[in-house]
Parts: structure tokens; C-alpha cells; sequence
């Protein structure tokens, strides 16, 4: 598959495009520390599409968090070889004030790629989100699916190893994302990037991951994981979908009910 | 055209296989959604401005000039208090013919320009500091803000006694009165700068002067071209202030001194004369600078929403 985001030997070869190593994080509370993440350990390798799944408070969103040097870990380890990050957000987070293709050349300024390669280097991210003709529209200009295809050309536009995505279809009508899956699942394997996705949704996880690993909540401890050997391209409605679905389904609620019981 | 990409894109929901989505069919699916989605963006037709905008406030000031003619001639008071709207419009032809009128506003613009310009050179990274440095914020904060309640003419007296007639003291007075405007605009521009932002430009690797840059000063524009408009009204009306009070031959004939030549002279349409010449030059520069910029900066983020 042709990499249409960096040539091959431009990159680094590692064996891993992030290590997690027994993560631990607690946040002062009214009662003393509270732990939120509890002695996590995770692999992303390079080229693999983990998704991260749990109910609210198991932490997700803190733990990718923590991967994109937002914040630091209270112990454990975290190793990005490949550079800083990418980050893609529930909202779109493009600045309003620069034009679509503006906010994927400031991601490519803040790089330091030179001016001169920047604008052609953002219509071809443009393109590759299939918005070719977005360059010059502003932001309030553009649906929610538009928005969030801009803001993953943005993140690419960082040309890093690893993509991290907190939810970034949560906000979108179903058409929409059932599209932007597609979408994903053929960006992530023209490109290689490893992705670390995070999701309260099962059907999600398992539509566009290799591996689906369950966070249990309060603290969050990896509690389970999945490989999904299911062919690309998915859909959402495939029965071995559904099936796997459930299966991780029922894990889930186990995890929920736990918190019911003291 | 959207619609029949619609139909050849679209598997139908919950009937597909694995093998349903072929690319050219993503992308038509795409392209249908996205016509369907996108924001259509308009602007207002030139000639609905004019009904709109330009018309009302002409009428209100019609309005003004024939209810002031209809007191005048119902001789509600006598003429060396009211004078009429022609006896105005004589004394600044008057002025136009001996040359004087574009000078005495000129005089007044370009220092309430210059010191408006002074007045941002100091009060934007002032505001910036105040915005981002917790231990400056808290210390000269709320004197910044209560400064901005102190009537800018309390400085004039001093002023003069430091430096003098002279133009460095309207400069003063100016400075002492758009300052904390402008800062305090800018402050409270960058308090409305929504975290994500902030988040999202760490993450592109905007930290530290690149993240105010890049990041937050450009989000925080709205507040501060808010505080600029404020801080040219400030700069105006203390500029008159200290023209008014302070007048000497050294210092040349503004619309402050025009006003206070015309209560020794007694004249009461030079009186009215300068009082209107200030409006008109406040209202002018806020019409032809600040709202054309304040709506362009809106209109480009989305922000204008037309009702």
C-alpha cells in the first residue's frame, strides 16, 4: 500500500510506536488522592489500531492524556519513540480563525516544514480526507464530518508515528460516522500510523480496531483485551462484529456491576 | 446533484456485507453528505445595508435637527442659550473660510491618534502579562481594573504640574486613561480563550511565545479589539478633558480649547460647534476603524449570526 504520509525510510524503526509501562496517575480529591489509573501496561505497535475501551471514570481519556504529554504520569512509564503524539479530540478543536487549510499549515509550520512546501503539503492532507476543495473555508463553514475530517489532516499534518483519538466521532449523527469509520480505517492503512483510539462504544472498537482492550473503572486497570481477527473493511452491522460485540459487551456491564455491589 | 450521489453512494443501513463499500462509493457517499451538511454562508446585499444600517440613525439625526429647529423657533429660551441649527452651521463656515476648521480637528485627532497608538504599544503586552503571569495578575489586577473607573480628567492637575503645557502631558492623561482599557480588554480576551484550544495548540507543539503567538493571541482577538474600541473612547474624551482644562498658546487649537474659547467668548454656537465636533469625530473613528474590524474579525470566525 502506497504511504502517502512520510516515505518508509524516513521513519525511525522501533519496536513499538508506544510503551506503556505500569502507568499509575491519582488526582487530589476531597478525601486524599484519588487513583484513576491503576499499574497500566500496554504496547501500541507500530502500524497497530488499538482501541481503548470503557465505561465513564475508568480513566481513557486521562490515560491518552497522559501519552500525549499533556500531563505527567504520578508513576510508570510512557515512550512515544516516534515523536510527539498526535491528538484528535471529541471536538474538532480547529481554530476558527485561520481557514481549514491555514490550520493544517500551522500544524506543518509548527513542525517546521518550509513555507514554500506547506501550502501543496496541506492540499494533498486535504485530498486525502477527500475535502480537496476545503482549502479556503472556514470552520463555521463546514458540517460536524467535514470539521473532524480537517482535524485529522491536521493531526497528520504532525506526521507522527502515533495518532491518538479521544472520542472523535462521539459528537456526529450515525451516517456520519458509520462514513468517517470508513474513512479512518482507509486513512490508517494508506498511512501506517498507529492509532490508540479511545471509546465508550463496543460496536466502535471493535468495527475499527486489531485490538480492543477493556479499562475497568475506578481505578481503571486493564481488565481484558481482544484481538479482532475479523477482515478490513468492516462494517458495523457484520455478525462477527455483532458477535465479538456482545461477547466484550457483557464484560463490560461484569465491570459496571462490580461498582454496585459495595 | 447531491441526490443522486446519495443514491449510488449508500449502501442501505444494516444490509451490507463486508464487500459493500468500494472506495468510489465512499467517496460519492461523502460528497453527497457534505452537500447535504455544509453551511451555506451569505452576506447581506449592499442595498439592504443601506435600508438597514445607514438609513435609521439618519432619520434619528433628522430627527434631532428639526426637533432643535422647532425649539428654536417656539423660543423656548433665548437664542444666546439655544442657539439654532443655522447659527451652528454659520460658525463652521465661518471656520471653513479662514481655514481653521480641518486644523483644530486634526489637532485634536492626530494627538488622540498618537496617544491612542501609545496607549496600545504599552497596554497589549501589559495585558499580556497581566493574563498570563498569575503573581502580576494578582498583584496589579484589580488596580488595573479600578483605574478604569477613575475619570482620566483627576489626572490632568498632576499632569501638569509634572510635565508641564505641554503635548507629553495630554500624551499622559491619554495613556493614563486607555491604558487599563486596552490591557483589560486583552485580559479578559485571553480569560475566554476556551482550554481546548489552548490543549489542541500544545499539541501541535505551540508552547510558551509560539502558544501566544500562534494560539492566544489570535483567539483572544475578539476581547481585545473590544478593549480597543474602549481604549480610543478613553483616549478621546481624555484628550478633551486635559484640552479643556489645560489650554496654552504653546500647545495650539484643538476641539477642547475650541469649547473653552467659545465659553469665554460667550459663543454659544462655537460651544455647540466644538461639542459636535467631538461627537462627530468619536463616532467617525469608531465607524470607519473599529466596527468595519470587529465585524470582519466576527464574520471570518462564524460568530455574526445574521437573525
Amino acid at each position: 500500500m502506497a504511504n502517502t504520509l512520510t516515505k518508509a525510510e524516513d521513519r525511525v524503526e522501533v519496536g513499538h510506536a508506544a510503551r506503556i509501562a505500569h502507568v499509575s496517575k491519582s488526582f487530589a480529591g476531597p478525601t486524599g488522592a484519588q487513583l484513576v489509573l491503576d499499574d497500566i501496561t500496554l504496547d501500541v505497535a507500530p502500524g497497530e489500531f488499538v482501541t481503548l475501551l470503557g465505561a465513564s471514570g475508568c480513566g481513557k481519556s486521562t490515560l491518552l492524556n497522559l501519552v500525549a504529554g499533556l500531563d505527567r504520569p504520578t508513576g510508570g512509564s510512557i515512550e512515544t519513540p516516534g515523536g510527539r503524539p498526535a491528538l484528535m479530540f471529541q471536538e474538532h478543536a480547529l481554530f476558527p480563525w485561520l481557514t481549514a487549510g491555514k490550520n493544517i499549515e500551522l500544524a506543518l509550520r509548527l513542525r517546521g516544514v518550509p513555507k514554500s512546501e506547506r501550502r501543496t503539503e496541506a492540499e494533498r492532507l486535504l485530498e486525502l480526507v477527500r475535502l480537496g476543495g476545503a482549502y479556503g473555508k472556514r470552520v463555521h463553514e463546514l458540517s460536524g464530518g467535514m470539521r473532524q475530517r480537517v482535524a485529522m489532516a491536521r493531526a497528520l499534518a504532525q506526521d507522527s508515528q502515533l495518532l491518538l483519538m479521544d472520542e472523535p466521532f462521539a459528537a456526529l449523527d450515525a451516517i456520519t460516522r458509520d462514513v468517517l469509520h470508513d474513512e479512518l480505517t482507509r486513512i490508517w492503512r494508506e498511512t501506517n500510523v498507529s492509532v490508540l483510539f479511545v471509546t465508550h462504544n463496543v460496536r466502535e472498537a471493535v468495527r475499527l480496531a486489531e485490538r480492543v482492550v477493556l479499562l475497568s473503572s475506578r481505578p481503571g486497570r486493564i481488565a481484558h483485551e481482544w484481538t479482532v481477527d475479523i477482515e478490513q473493511p468492516r462494517r458495523i452491522e457484520d455478525t462477527a462484529v455483532a458477535e465479538l460485540s456482545v461477547e466484550i459487551t457483557e464484560q463490560l456491564r461484569g465491570e459496571i456491576r462490580r461498582h454496585g455491589q459495595h | 446533484m447531491a441526490s443522486t450521489d446519495i443514491k449510488s453512494g449508500a449502501p442501505g443501513p444494516g444490509g451490507a456485507g463486508p464487500d459493500a463499500v468500494k472506495p468510489d462509493d465512499l467517496a460519492g457517499l461523502e460528497a453527497g453528505l457534505d452537500a447535504l451538511d455544509a453551511v451555506q454562508v451569505h452576506r447581506t446585499p449592499v442595498r439592504e445595508v443601506l435600508l438597514r444600517k445607514v438609513l435609521p440613525p439618519l432619520l434619528a439625526v433628522a430627527l434631532v435637527v428639526v426637533v432643535w429647529q422647532l425649539l428654536v423657533w417656539a423660543q423656548v429660551t433665548e437664542d444666546y442659550k439655544l442657539p439654532s441649527p443655522s447659527a451652528v452651521w454659520e460658525s463652521a463656515g465661518d471656520m471653513w473660510r479662514q481655514g481653521t476648521l480641518l486644523e483644530v480637528v486634526w489637532t485634536s485627532v492626530s494627538r488622540g491618534l498618537l496617544g491612542f497608538l501609545l496607549s496600545v504599544a504599552i497596554g497589549t503586552p501589559l495585558g499580556l502579562l497581566v493574563a498570563r503571569v498569575k503573581f502580576i495578575r494578582a498583584a496589579i489586577g484589580p488596580i488595573l481594573s479600578g483605574l478604569q473607573s477613575l475619570p482620566s480628567v483627576a489626572w490632568v492637575a498632576p499632569a501638569v504640574i509634572w510635565l508641564g503645557l505641554n503635548d507629553s502631558m495630554m500624551y499622559a492623561v491619554i495613556l493614563l486613561g486607555a491604558v487599563p482599557s486596552i490591557a483589560n480588554g486583552l485580559v479578559s480576551g485571553v480569560d475566554q480563550v476556551p482550554p481546548l484550544f489552548l490543549r489542541a495548540g500544545r499539541t501541535l507543539g505551540a508552547t510558551g511565545l509560539r502558544g501566544t503567538w500562534f494560539i492566544v493571541m489570535p483567539a483572544a482577538l475578539p476581547g481585545y479589539l473590544a478593549g480597543l474600541k474602549q481604549g480610543w473612547a478613553f483616549s478621546w474624551r481624555s484628550l478633551m478633558a486635559a484640552e479643556i482644562i489645560a489650554s496654552s498658546p504653546d500647545l495650539g487649537l484643538g476641539l477642547g480649547q475650541l469649547l473653552e474659547n467659545g465659553r469665554n467668548n460667550a459663543d454659544m454656537p462655537g460651544i455647540f460647534l466644538a461639542i459636535l465636533l467631538i461627537l462627530f469625530v468619536g463616532i467617525a473613528i469608531d465607524l470607519l476603524i473599529f466596527s468595519p474590524l470587529e465585524r470582519w474579525v466576527l464574520r471570518s470566525r462564524g460568530l455574526l449570526v445574521k437573525n
